[in-house]
């Protein structure tokens, strides 16, 4: 175990608890973005949906649990890592080279992150606290997302969730093919297909949880 | 043509520092940035004031002495190149150039553009080394190295340790430079025995230094005379692990 703690203490294993995480994270979008598309199948398919996870809640509830342990590292060692650096570049330059050295995207993983992590909270504190107040076969969770004031027909609602969404797109693009040069493997004979695939997660993904906020609060 | 040189003066270590504006005329474009510099230095000693320290030795690109920051680029706009071998063709009458020390906490300012730089010094001597055995020339091809490793190797091999890479990147990270050293050994039969030792040692000195932890934004690469790939950081992460595990 000392070793396990030893090699997160490193510049090095920061890094790679970082990208584990992250591409954790990633992996569940895939399947928390499955289930919200149902929102477009109507309210009966939706709160179906729903209380179909209700009957496997002892194990949505470790999952839950295993989601927030993954979001507390990866929080923790962005911190971590972010504060480390400022202190290692105390004094900036007088003139900044702006684009030309690096992605603007590369250099702002902070504040996405910090923005998201915001978004987190308020996320969690509407939907996903309503949806635990809701008893037995109590249903309405689709009226909750949609039409209460919290939902996506307040367009400031739905506005800012296409902004945290964006947001969330832009410390993936930089974030997915991070990850994997943190793993060793970014610049090795992968890299062609890394970034074919990482075009799914920082774009396809994002812009599938942008269609829902922008449907039901500006089409729809 | 005439240049304005604003440039950062500090006196030692712990002085304050600031900028200090010049002005420098007749300055031909065939003359080097530092010949620039040394015309500069000179119109200053006449002047009765101090001339503005920076380090050269070759001026040729090859001994990693030089270095300064060029409005906002490591060793001036051009790409591969150290600051001594700039030229002032790469700017145009009236320009003005704004030179700043290497900025890092792990390098930090001796006077005017001289930075201490003894933190890369230490991460070789906790690695950057390979046993040898004494005696005799060994015959040639006894022991066989690939092409391609030989080349990898030599890419890697290329870094002058300017310190260039830790100026440009935003965390002051030191992992292109320990990239390049980790990997240039790793590729050949030579450097096997310190291997695994080598990943751990020279890592664990970087951090100790207070050099920043990588988050991948290749700026290092973009700066670096000696164009040394991020591939050699992917390299260090992979030998690290491996040396870790
Ligand atoms: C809760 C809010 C979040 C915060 C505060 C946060 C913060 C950070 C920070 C500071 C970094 C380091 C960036 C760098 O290398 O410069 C990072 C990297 C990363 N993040 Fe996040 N993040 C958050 C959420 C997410 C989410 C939801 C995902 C994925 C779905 C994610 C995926 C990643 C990935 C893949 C990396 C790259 C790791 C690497 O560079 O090796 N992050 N994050
Ligand atoms: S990697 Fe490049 S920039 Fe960094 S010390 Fe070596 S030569 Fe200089
Ligand atoms: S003075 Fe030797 S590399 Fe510039």
């Amino acid at each position: 175990m000392t070793w396990l703690i030893q090699f997160f203490q490193t510049s090095i294993g920061k890094k790679f608890l970082m990208a584990v995480t992250g591409i954790m994270l990633v992996f569940f979008l895939i399947t928390h973005l499955a289930g919200n598309l149902m929102l477009f199948g109507g309210a009966e398919m939706f709160n179906n949906y729903v209380l179909s996870l209700r009957s496997i809640k002892p194990l949505i509830r470790i999952a839950e649990v295993v989601l927030v342990l993954i979001f507390i590292c990866h929080i923790f060692s962005g911190i971590q890592v972010t504060l480390e650096n400022r202190k290692a570049k105390p004094q900036p330059y007088r003139v900044s080279p702006g684009s030309s050295t690096s992605k603007f995207y590369s250099r702002t993983m902070a504040v996405s992150g910090s923005v998201i992590f915001i978004f987190l909270v308020f996320h969690l504190q509407t939907f996903w606290w309503s949806f635990q107040k809701k008893q037995g076969n109590d249903t309405g969770f689709y009226e909750i997302v949609v039409n209460s004031s919290v939902g996506y027909k307040n367009p400031a609602i739905a506005l800012f969730y296409i902004i945290a969404l964006l947001l969330l797109a832009i410390h993936l693009r930089h974030g997915f093919q991070s990850a994997f040069q943190t793993f060793g493997l970014g610049e090795s004979r992968y890299k062609g297909a890394i970034e074919k695939v990482s075009v799914l997660f920082w774009l396809i993904i994002p812009l599938g949880f942008v269609s829902i906020p922008l449907y039901f609060g500006f089409i729809k | 043509m005439k240049i304005t040189v604003q440039a950062w003066r500090q006196n030692h270590r712990n002085a304050e520092g600031r900028f200090e504006s010049y002005s420098v005329d007749n300055v031909s474009e065939d003359m080097s940035f530092f010949e620039m510099l040394d015309m500069l230095n000179n119109q200053l000693i006449l002047e009765g004031k101090d001339p503005i320290s920076f380090d050269h030795d070759c001026r040729e690109g090859i001994c990693g002495t030089c270095g300064v920051m060029i409005n906002g680029r490591a060793h001036g706009p051009l790409s591969g190149t150290t600051s001594c071998q700039l030229h002032m063709r790469s700017f145009k009458d009236g320009d003005v150039l704004i030179v700043e020390p290497w900025r890092a906490a792990a390098f930090p300012v001796i006077r005017d553009l001289v930075v201490d730089r003894k933190g890369f010094d230490r991460i070789m001597e906790a690695g950057g080394y390979v046993s040898v055995s004494t005696g005799g020339v060994p015959d040639a091809n006894t022991l066989p190295v690939s092409k391609k490793n030989a080349d990898l190797s030599f890419d890697a091999a290329a870094c002058i340790g300017c310190g260039a890479c830790v100026a440009a990147c935003k965390n002051s990270s030191a992992m292109l430079f320990v990239g390049a050293k980790v990997s240039q050994y790793a590729l050949l039969p030579q450097g096997q025995v310190e291997r695994a030792s080598r990943a751990k040692n020279m890592v664990k000195q970087m951090d100790t230094e207070g050099f920043g932890n990588c988050t991948n934004t290749s700026a290092c690469e973009v700066e670096c005379p000696k164009e040394i790939s991020i591939v050699n950081i992917a390299r260090l992460n992979r030998e690290f692990v491996r040396a870790s595990f």
